[in-house]
C-alpha cells in the first residue's frame, strides 16, 4: 500500500502553490527515507517548505508528535520533530514551564522551529530558539541517523539551526524550557503618535521587559506613522488567576474571502479604528495565547487574502543604521502603492549560533502584503535598501527575493553552503526555496 | 478511572489515551512493541496520567498471552474500571483478495482474537463488579460495501459481539462502548483516497471519550456516519451492486 498522497502544497501565504507528494507517518525514520525535505505544519510563508520541481517526496512530520523525555528538575525536554508548539504549551504551562522562544503562532512544529531558528517577543532577552537547543537527532542525506550538538558534529549542528531543513531531516529535538512564575502574562500596551517615538519606546521597554513588540499602522499615510507598543512579563502568582489558562476558543475562517476585503479602502479605516479603540495606556493580566498568538484566534486567517495569496516581507535593519532607514522602508511601500496591512517591529539582540539565522543586533520590520502585480517590484526595492544598509531578510517568510539580493545580503551564505555540500555532496535534499535562492538544480 | 489500554501507541488509540491521561486517569498499556509502549508511557505521564503508566506485552496474534497480560495489568493497577481496545489489522479489499496470509491474519486478529481478548477482559470486569469495555470497530461492519468486504466482515462480527454483551451483561454492571469510526486520517489509512467527512484522530478520540463517559453503547465517529450508514442500509441491492463506495 502506498502511503504517499499527491496534492497541492503551499506555505501560509498560499503563494506559491505547487503540486507535491507527501509521506505521512508516525515513524519519522521511515517517513524521511529518501525524502527531499521535511515539512511540519507548513507555517513558513513562502516556498521554504515546498519540494523542488520534479518527482520528489516530502516527509510530513506532524504525526510524529510524541514527548520523549522530560526532566522536571532541569526543564530539559526531548520531543519528536512533529510536536506542535500548541501541544507543548498546553502541557507545560500547567507545570510552570514555558518555551524559551516562541514565534507569533502556536501552529508550528518543534522541527520547524529549529529549521527556521525562530524568534519571538523575547528575542532581546532570550535570543532565538536555537540558543536553547541542547541536541538534535537527524537523518543526513546519506541516510545515516546522527545525534548532533555543540560537541557532536558542531558544524552540522550550527548549520542546521536556521538551515531551513536543507542540511538533514530533523527527527528529534532536545531543548531547555524556561521556568515561569505563572503562564499568565501581565501586559501593557501604549499608543505612540509617531514612528520615532515608537522605536525609542520599544528599545527602552526591552531593557526592562522580557517580552516586547510594536505594531505600526502603515496605512495611515504621512510622516507620523503611529503605532502601539506591547510589553509583557509573566505575572506574579499573587496577581494571576489561580487556575491555569484554558485553551482559548478559536473560530475558523471557512472559505477564501474576495480580494477586495483586504484592500486599502477597507483596511485603512480598520487600522485606524484598531488604533483609536485602544486607550492610550492599557495594562492588565492577559491570557498567554492572546498575548503571544493573537492571530491564532482566527484559524485559517490567511484565507482573508483571498485567491491571490499574500507574502510577508521581514527584513533586518542593523543597529548602526539611521532611524531614517526605517522611514524609508515605509516610504518605498507608500511610493509603490503597496498595501502593508499588518506591520510589526521587533528589536533584536546579537546574532546567535545558528549559521544562517535571521536575527542580529538591530530592528526587524515585518509587513504582510497581498500578492499583486507590483509586489515583486516592491520586494526588489525593499531588498535594494536592506542590502545597501547591511541588513538581511528572513528566509522563513520569503517568497520573492532574488538570489543576487540574498547573496549580497548574507556573507555567511558561502560558508553555510560549504557545510551543506559536505553533508550532502549529491544534493539529495532541497526545497523550492533552495532552487530559487541557492542555485539548487531545478529538476 | 483506571484503564487498561490495548493499542495506545498509534492513531486514534494514541489520541484517546492522551485525553484520558490529560484528565488524570491511571493507565496500563498493552501492546506488541514494549519499546514503543514505554515511549508512549513517557508522553502520557507528561500529559498528566496518574501513577507511573506501566506497560506489558500483549499481541493480538498470540492469544495464549492474554491471561498474563491482563494479570500484569491487574497487578499494576490494583483493579481496573475500563478496558479499551483500539488495536487491529487493516488491509484494502484488493490486498486482502490477493494475499491469503494477510487475509487470514486480519480475520483472526480483528475477529477471533479480539473477541477472545474481550471475553477475558469482560470476565475480569464482571468479577470486579462491572466496568467499561470500549472497543473500536468500524462503520465498515454495518453494511457490506465493495471497498471493505473482508475487513468489514471481521468488524461486523466484532460489532455483533459487543452488541450482544450489552444486551446480556448491562444489568450485571458491564457497560460496553462500541466505537465505529468512519474514515480517520491515521497511519492505517495513509495513501487511501479520502471520502467526504474524513476526520483526524483528535476528533475521533474526543467523540469516543464522550461516548465512554456517557456510557453510550454505540458511537459513530464523526456522528454524521450514523446517517450515512443508515442511508446506505436503505439502498436497494441493484444500486449497491453498481456503486463503488
Amino acid at each position: 500500500m502506498s502511503d504517499v498522497t499527491l496534492g497541492q502544497l503551499s506555505g501560509w501565504g498560499r503563494y506559491p502553490v505547487v503540486t507535491g507528494r507527501q509521506r505521512w507517518s508516525e515513524d519519522l525514520e521511515r517517513a524521511t527515507r529518501g525524502a527531499v525535505l521535511s515539512r511540519g505544519l507548513g507555517r513558513s510563508y513562502g516556498d521554504a517548505s515546498l519540494p523542488p520541481p520534479g518527482d520528489h517526496v516530502v516527509a510530513v512530520t506532524t504525526r510524529a508528535d510524541r514527548i520523549l523525555a522530560f526532566d522536571s528538575v532541569t526543564g530539559v525536554v526531548r520531543v519528536q520533530a512533529g510536536v506542535s508548539l500548541r501541544r507543548l504549551n498546553r502541557l507545560f504551562w500547567l507545570r510552570g514551564w514555558c518555551p524559551p522562544s516562541s514565534p507569533g503562532t502556536q501552529s508550528v512544529t518543534l522541527g520547524g522551529m529549529v529549521a527556521s531558528d525562530v524568534h519571538g517577543k523575547s528575542h532581546h532577552s532570550e535570543g532565538c530558539f536555537g540558543e536553547h537547543v541542547v541536541s538534535l537527532k537527524m537523518r543526513v542525506a546519506d541516510g545515516r541517523i546522527l545525534e548532533v550538538s555543540d560537541t557532536a558534529e558542531p558544524e552540522l549542528f550550527r548549520a542546521t539551526l536556521g538551515g531551513m531543513g536543507l542540511t538533514g531531516h530533523i527527527l528529534e529535538v532536545e531543548f531547555q524550557m524556561r521556568p515561569a512564575s505563572s503562564p499568565w502574562i501581565f501586559a501593557e500596551s501604549e499608543r505612540y503618535e509617531d514612528l520615532d517615538a515608537l522605536i525609542d519606546a520599544l528599545q527602552n521597554a526591552s531593557r526592562q521587559w522580557p517580552y516586547t513588540v510594536a505594531w505600526v499602522d502603515a496605512l495611515s499615510g504621512g510622516r507620523a506613522r503611529r503605532g502601539i507598543l506591547e510589553r509583557g512579563r509573566h505575572a506574579d502568582p499573587s496577581e494571576a488567576p489561580a487556575s491555569p489558562p484554558r485553551p482559548q476558543r478559536e473560530i475558523s475562517l471557512p472559505f477564501l474571502l474576495p480580494d477586495w476585503v483586504l484592500s486599502k479602502t477597507v483596511m485603512r479605516p480598520v487600522n485606524r479604528a484598531w488604533y483609536r479603540a485602544r486607550p492610550r495606556v492599557r495594562r492588565g493580566i492577559v491570557h498567554p495565547e492572546s498575548f503571544f498568538y493573537p492571530l491564532d484566534a482566527l484559524r485559517h486567517w490567511h484565507r482573508a487574502y483571498g485567491r491571490r495569496g499574500f507574502i510577508q516581507y521581514q527584513g533586518l535593519l542593523p543597529l548602526r543604521t539611521d532611524r531614517s532607514t526605517c522611514h524609508r522602508v515605509f516610504d518605498i511601500m507608500e511610493r509603490m502603492q503597496a498595501a502593508p496591512f499588518l506591520c510589526v517591529l521587533k528589536d533584536f539582540r546579537a546574532e546567535g549560533k545558528g549559521q544562517l539565522s535571521f536575527p542580529a543586533k538591530g530592528l526587524s520590520i515585518a509587513v504582510d502584503m497581498p500578492v499583486e502585480t507590483g509586489t515583486q517590484a516592491v520586494v526588489d526595492a525593499l531588498n535594494d535598501l536592506i542590502a545597501a544598509e547591511g541588513g538581511r531578510i528572513y528566509l522563513t517568510k520569503d517568497a520573492l527575493t532574488r538570489p543576487e539580493h540574498y547573496r549580497a545580503m548574507d556573507p555567511r551564505l558561502d560558508d553555510w553552503l560549504r557545510v551543506r555540500r559536505a553533508w550532502d555532496p549529491r544534493g539529495l535534499l532541497s526545497s523550492a526555496q533552495a532552487v530559487r535562492l541557492f542555485g539548487d538544480p531545478s529538476a | 478511572m483506571k484503564v487498561v489500554f490495548l493499542g495506545a501507541t498509534k492513531g486514534m488509540g494514541r489520541a484517546l489515551a492522551r485525553r484520558l491521561a490529560e484528565r488524570g486517569d491511571e493507565l496500563f498499556l498493552l501492546g506488541r512493541d514494549l519499546e514503543a509502549l514505554r515511549g508512549q508511557a513517557v508522553d502520557l505521564r507528561v500529559c498528566g496520567a496518574a501513577g507511573t503508566v506501566e506497560a506489558a506485552h500483549c499481541d493480538l496474534e498470540a492469544p495464549a498471552g492474554f491471561p498474563a497480560a491482563l494479570d500484569a495489568a491487574a497487578a499494576g493497577l490494583g483493579r481496573f474500571d475500563a478496558v479499551v481496545v483500539t488495536a487491529g489489522v487493516f488491509g484494502t479489499q484488493a490486498e486482502l483478495e490477493e494475499d491469503a496470509d494477510l487475509r487470514r491474519r486480519l480475520l483472526t486478529v480483528d475477529f477471533t482474537n479480539t473477541i477472545d481478548f474481550c471475553e477475558q477482559a469482560r470476565t475480569r470486569l464482571l468479577e470486579g463488579g462491572g466496568g467499561v469495555l470500549c472497543v473500536f470497530s468500524s462503520v465498515a461492519g454495518d453494511r457490506a460495501r465493495k471497498p471493505v468486504i473482508l475487513y468489514g466482515a471481521a468488524k461486523a462480527g466484532l460489532s455483533h459481539y459487543l452488541d450482544g454483551l450489552d444486551v446480556k451483561y448491562r444489568s450485571a454492571g458491564l457497560r460496553t462502548v462500541l466505537v465505529k469510526p468512519g474514515f480517520v486520517r491515521t497511519e492505517m489509512t495513509a495513501g487511501l483516497d479520502e471520502p467526504p467527512f474524513a476526520c483526524g484522530p483528535e476528533t475521533a478520540a474526543a467523540a469516543a471519550l464522550a461516548a465512554l463517559d456517557r456510557g453510550r453503547p454505540v458511537a459513530y465517529v464523526p456522528s454524521v456516519w450514523r446517517y450515512i450508514m443508515l442511508a446506505v442500509g436503505c439502498l436497494p441491492r441493484w444500486l449497491r451492486r453498481r456503486m463503488e463506495f
